[in-house]
């Protein structure tokens, strides 16, 4: 097994499939011995996990109290016709 | 064997799926069975209404006695059930919504919208899927048609971005060996470490930014995927779901949205390094 078996133009297009654990356990074992030698896949992956973790930080704002306000009189209105 | 005339026998009662699916021999031994009843997903006993409907996906996950304790609050005019449902869901029905009509005030018009739904039609929630899923499903099918209103009075809107949908590769085929080369397929020029980069510029207002921009720029399905798995933190069976995908399909928009909104990470960092 070499690193030239795995075309790295393949890995980046199932990097999510092995981060999800959605990959035959044969493949995942073929690209992890890829990732183990090849550091532009290497820093690939890094780079897909920083972004997910980013995404994932971005702000979810509260509910403005004045929507809250606004449904609960909706729901009174509805509960009492 | 431990599946008989439709009870499972490890203990999950009366399944409607065992009943339905007929019996192989030499292919319904205990452990595949019991993969199979795990799948359905039903937890506490509480089976729906929904014998014959196959699942797409695995692990379709219906409602929980949570939901149904929630859903009982709701139709005897429970306020703080209710308030605590629009806390925990609103901004989630707001960001979905924005990913298919043009403004954020027309995203709030169809959240309102979509709450009014909730009320007129929670007597007829069965459990099929869970509670968050039914109501962020009635959010997404009263956006989806504001948004088809929108695109035909207001053309410019439904620019899609062209081939984005299509099979196009996450990475440029500049980045890499072309054919013919000893090295075909690898990187030519690949990917630097971000190891480098102070957290505080990954962290920055900027670079939110940008990646803001770049999930916008996203279709709508990739946008749609992204934004329930990674902003929202939905699960994989979650997402298909509520979207009505199969796995494999959500994985394959979510890696193209993750790829693009990575790039465009990429693209903001280089613009940074140059010297000005």
């Amino acid at each position: 097994m070499s690193v030239e078996d795995v075309r790295c133009q393949e890995v980046v297009e199932i990097l999510t499939d092995f981060l999800e654990g959605a990959m035959p356990p044969a493949e995942r074992i073929r690209l992890e011995q890829h990732l183990a030698m090849c550091e532009g896949c290497m820093n690939y992956l890094d780079q897909l996990r920083t972004t997910i973790h980013l995404v994932g930080g971005l702000d979810k704002e509260a509910v403005p109290p004045a929507a809250v306000a606004e449904l609960l009189e909706e729901f009174r209105a509805w509960k009492a016709p | 064997m431990l599946v008989t005339g439709g009870v499972c026998l490890l203990g999950h009662g009366r399944c409607p799926r065992v009943r339905s699916t007929p019996v192989q021999k030499g292919d319904a031994r205990g452990p595949n069975h019991s993969y199979r009843h795990r799948r359905h997903g039903w937890s506490d006993g509480v089976i729906p209404s929904a014998q014959g409907r196959e699942p797409t996906s695995a692990a379709r996950a219906g409602a929980s006695g949570e939901d149904l304790e929630r859903v009982a609050a709701l139709r005897r005019g429970d306020e703080t059930a209710f308030v605590e449902l629009v806390r925990g869901l609103h901004g989630s029905m707001l960001r979905l919504a924005m990913v298919y009509v043009s403004s954020q005030a027309i995203a709030e018009e169809v959240v309102q919208e979509a709450w009014l739904g909730v009320l007129r039609q929670i007597h007829n929630f069965e459990g099929r899927s869970s509670l968050k899923t039914w109501i962020l499903r009635i959010a997404a099918n009263l956006a989806k048609t504001r948004g088809a209103q929108e695109r035909r009075s207001v053309p410019f809107s439904a620019v899609a971005d062209p081939g984005a949908e299509a099979g196009e590769p996450p990475v440029a085929p500049a980045r890499f060996f072309q054919h013919g080369h000893r090295w075909a397929g690898h990187w030519a020029a690949p990917p630097p470490s971000w190891q480098d980069v102070p957290e505080e510029r990954l962290l920055a207002m900027e670079t939110t930014t940008r990646i803001r921009l770049a999930i916008e720029a996203l279709p709508p399905s990739q946008r749609a995927v992204i934004t329930l798995r990674d902003v929202e933190g939905w699960s994989a069976p979650e997402v298909c779901d509520l979207l009505e995908l199969s796995e494999a399909n959500q994985r394959v928009l979510l890696h193209r949205a993750r790829c693009k909104v990575r790039a465009a990470v990429e693209g903001y960092l280089e613009e940074a390094r140059v010297p000005r």
